[in-house]
Order: C-alpha cells, then structure tokens, then sequence
C-alpha cells in the first residue's frame, strides 16, 4: 500500500497527481476465509484489523451489502468521549478514546481527531448531582474529567447563555480529552490499512441467508455466491435483529431513527463539543465552520434513515435556548441514522447460541465514539472464542442473567 | 409526522400527542416462569423490517393505550384498534395481507 507524507503529496504535485494507487483493493470474494466480518462499517474494518494486526489472522473478507462507511459511520456527530458512570463501559470507552489518540499515525491517515473537549451541561439539580458522581467515579477508572461551575463553562465557551429563562446552567461535566474526528476518515483509514494486512473488503455484496450445520457456521449465502467460513462476526448495527434471525436467534435489540443536522458553514465560534442532555441537544462546529447538531433518537422502530420533525423541532428549540446566537442560522442538510437500542443502553459484544457466529452490536447512540476500542475488543472475542476482560461484561447472557451495565440512567439520552 | 386515528376518540392524532410503547401483543410469563421467559419478555424483540404491531399511548388525548399497524420500512400506517386483545383483529390482518403479499 503506497503511504501518504508530506514527501509523497510533493512529489506527486510535481508530477499532476497522476500516480496515485487506489486507497484500498476491490476484490471478488473468493470462496473460503478463515474469518467473515459481515459490515464495513467502522466496527467491521476495525474488527478486521484487529484481527490481521493484534491476533496475526490472515484470511480475512469483510462484506458489505452498500458502500464503505456508508451506514452510521457516516452518519453520526463524531463525538468522542469516555467520561461514562459504569466501571465496564468506561473501560472500553477509555480504550477507544486512547487508541483515537494515535490513530492517525498508526493507520496512515489524517483522521482530523481533534481533542478539543467535551462539556456536558448540568442544568437541573439532579443532573448536577448525577455529573459530580460521574467526575468522582472517573477518577477512579483513571479518566480525566472534573465538574466544572458556570464561569468556566462560559470561559470555555462565550457564545453560551448561561442564565436562560428555563433552565439556567449549573454547571458541566467537562472531559478535556475528549472532541471530534472526521468519521468518514476513520473508516477509509482502518479499510487502508486492513487492506495492506491482506484483507479481502467486498463491497456491494449483500449476505442473503448464513449457512449452519450441526457444529456451528459454515459460510453465508450472499448476492455474488456462497462464501464459506470457519467463523463469522456480524457487525451490523440497526440490522442485526435481520442477520440474527437468518442465523436462527433473537437479539434483544430495537432499532430505531436518530437524527442530526448541520448548519449553513460561519465563521469560527464553538472550538469545544456541548451536550445538553435536559433539553436534548448536542453541538460542535466543524473545521467548514457548520455547526453540527444531533439530539434525541425516535421513540419507534423504524427503517427509513429519516427521523421525526417532531425532534428537529425540539432539539433546535433546546439549542437555540441555550446559545441565542445561533437563532438566525438556516439549517443545511439533516439525516438520520437507524441506531440499534438495548434494554440497557450498552452495546453486546458476545457469543451466540451457534458456535462461531460473534455478535458486535447495540451501540445504540454511542457508536462513533467506540469504534477502535469495539474492533480491539471483537477482534480478541473472534480469536480467541471467549471474550477478553473488555468484552466480558458485554455478552448476551446478561439480559437473562439480570446483570445490567445501566447507561439509561447516566446517560439516557442520545449521547 | 406520523398521523393515526385514535380507536377511541375516533379521531386523527399527531405524534406529537401520543407517547410510543413498544411492540405489541406480548405476552407477560406468569408467576413460577423462569429466567429464558422473563428475558423473552422484558427484552427480546421482533424488531422487523417490515410490519410492525406496536403500542402507543393517546397520552394528550383521552389518555388509552391502543395498537397500531405499521410497516417500520415505509412509515404506511394499516390501521389501529383498541388494546384488548392477543392479536391484531381480522380487519387489520386484511389490510396487511392485502398490501404485504406473502
């Protein structure tokens, strides 16, 4: 794989940038691989990496029914961030957040990760209280957040309006670490670079049907032909609940429609991420100067990518209360996203009842932010069959086991 | 927006006066049910592509649960009834079956 620097971008500027390879193969899938990972997502290819890079696997094919990136990874805010309440979803969180760190090195792509914080405000007394208890359990997982009062929240952050009508700010749970990155990047970087490991990415190549005997999984059934395998991750998102079913079981998953939009690009006036959970907003601006808005997802199941009016309304209407200035702006473009939602807001990294079929899914709202420490984690389940000390905690059994990792309480909204 | 009638209000109801409660015509595991009942019944979901038997609350209206058909791929709504009952009534698997062939 031909890799990108400052000397490779001079010298093909010399030369009318002609030279350059494709950033990534496209292959036919060829009939057998020790290991499918069913979605190209961002999941998808950092599980595949994983694979190739940590556990030294190497026939690897990834399949994608669309296009690279082209479900929720491209589809979300980009947030990321680590400061969660329970001990095993900071875990894998914090890991996540860590490998964004360095990243772009290690993949060879500038994934724009910018750590420019993250402030989520506190604006009613219990969300004060319920943030202090987070800061304090994040000093204990190690992660760097503190709760900070108004002054410095409008420190950080002049265009707020710190003493609205409704619900004035008290304060925010400020995480210095975390910020943003360019989502589509991320997956071209891991597919880049699964791609110089020998991995096989098939996009365009929809599995139809997953073929079982009595020992386990033995390949899918998918629109250009039968590929078989010896084991099988489906990381999917919102269409798990779909692929589970061709594979004979049920996934305590609902999928459901999450909105964002942006707005018409300003000049530079919000360089930190803010969360209003209360209200139900969140923003960032981008480096084209949008304002990137998202908020809360749909209450009902739903398929179409698009979401309610109802919540554009209602997350404009919170946003607009907390930063005034922002009321005059037009709104560009707005999509949506189909999240797939647990009973307890974590996702499922996890055995299934057919030997050698992993499930990676249940993300829910928090996908984006996740994904290189998901991959790590899914890679070491596939390898080894077992879950690692960061997918443990994550496995299906615990719905039927009472064993909750509650993020609907810390975080019960879109985040 | 989504827009239903109300079975009993007889009435057109926006989203906004209603409050969504999930899928339909589940069937809670009496007393002395084990640990793979409760699961299925407080978690497992069918979750289709396709049509879906869902609840919802006329919470700004007269204040009933009543169900609803609707196919979670298209948004087209197949009709609602009242909630008393184990599955949807002949009417409405007629309407589905008459638009969803198979």
């Amino acid at each position: 794989m031909q890799r990108y620097s400052a000397f490779s971008l001079f010298s093909e500027a010399l030369r009318g940038h002609t030279g350059w390879e494709r950033a990534w193969r496209s292959p036919e899938p060829g009939g057998f691989y020790d290991i499918i990972i069913v979605g190209a997502g961002g999941h998808g290819l950092a599980t595949a990496y994983y694979l190739a890079k940590n556990h030294a696997a190497r026939s690897i094919a990834v399949l994608e029914k669309g296009w690279l990136g082209g479900g929720n990874t491209g589809r979300n805010t980009t947030i990321i961030r680590s400061n969660y309440l329970q001990d095993d979803s900071a875990a894998i969180y914090e890991k996540a957040r860590s490998l964004y760190e360095s990243l772009s090195q290690e993949l060879n792509l500038n994934l724009m990760f910018s750590p420019r914080g993250v402030m989520m405000l506190a604006q009613t007394h219990h969300e004060a209280r319920g943030y202090i208890r987070i800061a304090n359990a994040n000093q204990y997982q190690g992660i760097e957040t503190e709760y900070i009062p108004p002054s410095r929240v409008k420190e950080l952050c002049p265009i707020i309006s710190i003493d609205g009508p409704r619900y004035p700010i008290l304060g925010a749970l400020w995480q210095p670490r975390g910020g943003t990155a360019r989502h589509d990047a991320v997956a071209w970087g891991y597919a880049r670079a699964c791609c110089s490991l020998g991995v096989d990415i098939i996009e365009n190549c929809e599995v139809t049907g997953i073929n079982r005997d009595a020992g386990g999984v033995t390949g899918v059934t998918t629109t250009k032909g039968d590929i078989g395998c010896k084991k099988l991750g489906i990381v999917v998102a919102g269409h798990s609940g779909k692929l589970a079913s061709m594979a004979g079981f049920r996934l305590p998953i609902e999928s459901v429609a999450l909105q964002a939009l942006v707005s018409e690009p300003v000049k530079p006036c919000l360089d930190v991420v803010v969360m209003a959970n209360t209200v139900h907003g969140y923003i960032s601006q981008s480096d084209k100067g949008e304002l990137v808005i998202g908020g809360g997802a749909d209450g009902y199941n739903n398929y179409t990518q698009r979401g309610s009016f109802l919540h554009i309304e209602e997350t404009v209407r919170a946003l607009v209360e907390t930063f005034p200035i922002i009321s005059r702006l037009r709104m560009l473009r707005q999509w949506g996203g189909i999240v797939d939602m647990t009973g307890d807001r974590s996702p499922i990294l996890s055995k299934t009842p057919v030997p050698g079929i992993f499930v990676n899914c249940g993300w829910g709202t928090g996908g984006f932010k996740s994904i290189p420490g998901s991959g790590w984690a899914m890679a070491e389940l596939i390898t080894l069959g077992e879950p690692g000390h960061l997918a443990a905690p994550f496995g299906l059994e615990r719905f039927r086991e009472g064993r909750f990792i509650d993020e609907s309480v810390a975080a019960g909204v879109a985040h | 927006m989504l827009k239903f009638e109300c079975p009993y209000c007889h009435c057109g109801v926006d989203e906004t006066e209603l409050v969504p409660g999930g899928e339909a015509h589940i069937r809670r595991e009496g007393p002395g049910a084990d640990d793979e009942a409760f699961e299925k019944y407080l978690f497992l979901r069918e979750n289709p592509v396709g049509v879906h038997f869902e609840r919802w609350r006329h919470a700004f209206g007269c204040g009933k649960w009543f169900h609803v058909a609707r196919c979670t791929q298209t948004m087209e709504v197949f009709g609602t009834y009242p909630a008393q009952t184990l599955e949807p009534p002949r009417p409405i698997q007629k309407a589905v079956n008459s638009r969803r062939a198979g």
